[in-house]
This record gives C-alpha cells, structure tokens and sequence, in this order.
C-alpha cells in the first residue's frame, strides 16, 4: 500500500529541495546524491524514496546503477499551487482596478 | 488571455514577489493604497486604522463568510507618495510571524502603471506556508465571495 505524500510536504524540506536540484541538471546515483552531502547515508537514502514515492523523482536502471531523474510533470505540479494564491490577488487587483476607474476626485 | 497578476516564488527562497500591471495612472493606483475607505472596497477589510507616515501602524479587520474577526497589523516604516511603501504585516493569531513588505509604484504611461510587492518571510518554511493556504482554504473563500458578488447582482 501507497504511503499518503503528497509533493508540498517533499518540497517542505531543504535537504529534498537541494536533492531537487541537483538532480535537474543531470540524472544522478543514489551514491554520488550522498556525497553530496555531509548527512548519513540512510538519511539521503530516506529522501530519495520520499521523493520518489510522491514521483517527484523516478528511478531507471542503467546497467548495474539506479540514477535519479526528475519528473517535470510533477515538478509542474508545485509551480501550479502558486495558482490559487495568484488568483486570490488578481481577482483583488481587478477589483481594485475597476473601483480607480470610477473613482472621482473630491473637488 | 495573458494573467496581469504574477508571483514569483523562487524555491527555496524565503521571499515572494507579487507583480501587476494595471490600466491606471499611477496617481490612482497609489491612491487606492492610501486611502482608507478605497482599501476597504478592494480588499474587503475593515480599516481600523491606517496612518500613512513614517513610524505610523495600520490595523485591519476582516470577517470571515463564518462571521469570524480576522485582524491584520503592522507598521509603516517609508511613505512616499506615488512611488514606495515599506511597511510589515501580521496576521494576529496567525502562525506565519512578520513579513516585511516592500511595494513600488511605477508609472508606465499617464494611463497605466505597474505594482512591485517583495515580501520577505522569516523563513523559507513559512512563506510556503502561506502560498499554500489559498491552495488549500482559498478556493472556498473565492468561491464565497464570488456567490456574495452573484447575490449583489440577483
């Protein structure tokens, strides 16, 4: 059975966000993740597979190694729970900007 | 259709910026900063207070769809008159702390101006915070007020 992770409590956490973006610029081992890091390497291990069961990250196999990719679906996924705060301000600023328009200085 | 409002969020930045382009000259724009009974109509709040001056403190209050007191404060640290306020902002019993907010004027023509808001957070953790909370309760709160626009109109 899935765990319940959900991509906002993978990103809550800097060591994952660096892991993050690493691993965008080039498909990384779980070995050369670590190194760069001064944490554990079970620690490191631990983030991986939370990130990857919330699929912000997927394994492939290439030859006797498991590199890392990152999931730009997924990754477009954080970029859209801005979204709803967006609105929250357009929807103000269009108010606020319908409201100047009518708007008659006190002579 | 292009969105006139964009937030720009960096990850794993403790800041946020919040940037709009609006059919106003920047007069206007600034104006509905300043003026008391005009905040009041666009973000509806209460104004409890709003002192436009350096070391002045403003104080809002808003209820909730539920009937619920939200207040919002902070304190007014530049005011300069169609180009910046400095200023902070709390949300009282609010969990997020004090961010520091930065809004810049601009006039682009006589008739259209663009609006900077830079926040800074205490930290990275809490600025997502934030972002995430229309994600997750905002979308009630718009849906609310745009039932609460429809009622006007009936």
């Amino acid at each position: 059975m899935n765990l319940r992770r959900d991509v906002f409590q993978a990103i809550a956490d800097p060591t994952r966000r660096t892991i993050l973006l690493l691993v965008a610029s080039q498909a990384m081992t779980a070995g050369a993740i670590a190194a760069k890091f001064d944490t554990a390497r079970p620690t490191v291990s631990k983030h991986l597979q939370i990130l990857t069961e919330c699929e912000l990250l997927r394994q492939e196999q290439n030859g006797r190694e498991i590199y890392y990719h990152l999931n730009p679906l997924k990754m477009k996924e954080i970029a859209d729970f801005v979204e709803p705060f967006r609105m929250l301000w357009e929807e103000r600023f269009n108010k606020l900007e319908s409201i100047m328009k009518q708007y008659k200085p006190d002579k | 259709m292009e969105q006139k409002t964009k937030i720009h969020a960096e990850n794993g930045k403790q800041e946020l910026l919040i940037t709009r382009e609006f059919d106003l000259p920047v007069d206007l724009l600034f104006k509905a900063y300043a003026e008391p009974g005009i905040v009041e109509q666009w973000m509806g709040t209460k104004v409890l207070k709003l002192e436009n001056r350096r070391h002045g403190s403003w104080q809002f209050e808003t209820t909730d769809p539920k009937g619920n007191k939200h207040g919002f404060n902070g304190t007014i640290h530049e005011f300069e008159p169609g180009r910046k306020i400095t200023r902070t902002f709390e949300m009282e019993n609010g969990s997020f702390g004090v961010q520091l907010e930065f809004l810049e004027f601009e006039s682009l023509t006589d008739d259209t101006s663009k609006l900077s808001i830079h926040i800074i957070f205490r930290s990275v953790a809490l600025r997502d915070q934030l972002l995430q909370l229309p994600f997750t309760f905002g979308i009630n709160m718009a849906h609310n007020r745009l039932e609460e626009v429809l009622n006007k109109l009936k």
